[in-house]
């Protein structure tokens, strides 16, 4: 059989290789995340107008944009559960809602602490601000789609369906609320094709950072995907033991 | 279809219930904001297009619970399911028939009930279009909801959940297209936005419902 990426649908292959990549990751992950942290806070200076308070930088950009990413990732999946029926990947859709919800937290959260001495408030009607909220009702409803219904698969395929509609509405939101509002936040500061970035002296450990929380993410998907694998099987057991006792 | 209208209409009309109740909470909602915020004039007149745009939609999901819910329970989404008509159409008579029954008088009433909220003629006016473009697509986007939700014992919460981030860029289109026009400014992009929202939502929004129908009856 040649070799393809759709062989680690099958849930056995997907444990076995997940098995043996997951202390390699979680290893990768914290190595970058405290080198990235431990250089951003400690090794760079404080930058001007923005004092020390620039620092929370390294946690509020990556989360942020994982906060995003996550989405994305969970609509990708849910398209391969449509087309392809593959269990695993809805399951890491389902998996990796937590995750996104927990970013979009600490997004608006580190935000709000940023924003305190930088703007002189926690909550302004920020177009960037605004969206993280939308996005956050976004992964509640998706989340509480997941937790009513009871069929597995009726819940996957609705979940997935929601995760389409979703997804045009909140980028329609997104452009709905920049014109709604013009906001505080400055402009794109990080973007790989542009010549002016943010000074290398925080450019550099901010990357490191970024790769961390991609790592992080990796790794809790790959544990939360394997125990709702490893749920899926239990709930099996219990119905065919259900079904020999009957 | 126009048999599944008549019938859905008549049924929603006589059963109770959806119609009169959506218009009853729009009038207390707009009587409880001057409560809330004071009898400041002012304040009531600058604040009317987005309390009555606020207060729409949520009388319009008030109703949502009900556009499947007595079909799913008698039988007849199944007999729908299994009719030479596709479920598309369904679900559009299904969304047609909500709006005439909550988005079409909402709009009827919201010039009336913005006078106990001291918004200007020209307001007004901008208001009822803003609303007969807009409620279409809240009753689209609502089905959907409903869609997703319709073989769930308690749905109701879980609809409001589901469907109120969808309705953010609807109701910040509607109600800023409504703020402009009662202040005199140019209204074109944000009414051209709301009206590409609805027919986005009414073009493309009955394959999702249908889809999660289909789900749902498995």
């Amino acid at each position: 059989m040649p070799m393809s990426l759709w062989q680690y649908a099958n849930p056995v292959k997907f444990m076995a290789l997940s098995a043996k990549v997951l202390p390699w990751v979680t290893g990768l992950t914290v190595l970058t995340l405290v080198t990235g942290l431990i250089w951003g806070f400690f090794f760079t200076p404080g930058a001007v107008n923005f004092g020390t308070s620039v620092k929370i930088i390294y946690i509020h950009v990556p989360s942020a944009m994982m906060a995003i990413n996550i989405w994305i990732m969970m609509l990708v999946t849910s398209l391969v559960w449509l087309i392809r029926r593959h269990h695993v990947s809805v399951l890491a859709a389902k998996s990796a809602a937590l995750i996104g919800l927990t970013m979009t937290i600490i997004a608006l959260i580190t935000g709000m602490i940023w924003g305190q001495p930088m703007w002189g408030t926690y909550w302004a009607w920020d177009p960037r601000l605004t969206s993280f909220l939308v996005l956050f009702l976004f992964y509640l409803g998706y989340m509480a789609l997941w937790a009513a219904v009871e069929n597995p698969d009726t819940a996957a395929d609705l979940t997935s369906v929601l995760c389409m509609v979703g997804s045009v509405f909140a980028l329609l939101s997104r452009y709905a609320v920049n014109f709604w509002n013009q906001g505080l936040h400055q402009g794109a500061s990080l973007s790989l094709d542009k010549e002016e970035n943010v000074s290398d002296v925080y450019f550099q450990p901010l990357l490191l950072c970024l790769a961390g929380f991609v790592l992080l993410f990796v790794t809790l998907l790959l544990i939360r995907t394997r125990s709702e694998v490893r749920r899926r099987r239990v709930q099996a057991l219990e119905m065919r033991e259900r079904m020999a006792d009957g | 279809m126009i048999a599944l209208l008549i019938r859905d209409m008549r049924l929603s009309i006589r059963a109770g219930g959806g119609f009169g109740l959506g218009l009853a909470f729009f009038l207390i909602v707009t009587v409880l904001v001057p409560f809330g915020v004071g009898p400041d004039t002012a304040i009531l007149t600058r604040i009317a297009p987005g309390i009555l745009w606020i207060g729409a939609l949520l009388a319009c999901l008030l109703s949502l619970d009900r556009v499947f819910q007595l079909d799913f329970e008698d039988g007849t989404l199944d007999l729908l399911a299994t009719a030479p008509m596709p479920m598309e159409g369904a679900v559009m008579v299904k969304a047609l028939v909500h709006w005439l029954v909550t988005g079409l008088p909402l709009t009827l009433a919201a010039p009336l009930l913005a006078t106990l909220l001291h918004l200007g003629a020209e307001g007004k006016f901008w208001l009822f279009v803003t609303l007969l473009i807009g409620t279409p697509a809240l009753s689209m986007i609502g089905t959907f909801g409903a869609a997703l939700t319709v073989g769930l014992k308690r749905g109701g919460l879980l609809l409001s959940l589901l469907v109120l981030p969808l309705y953010v860029p609807t109701l910040i289109f509607g109600a800023e297209a409504a703020r402009r026009g009662s202040e005199g400014m140019a209204v074109t992009t944000p009414l051209l936005m709301l009206a590409g929202i609805t027919a986005g939502a009414v073009a493309l929004l009955p394959f999702a419902s249908a889809a999660a129908i289909r789900i749902n009856l498995r």
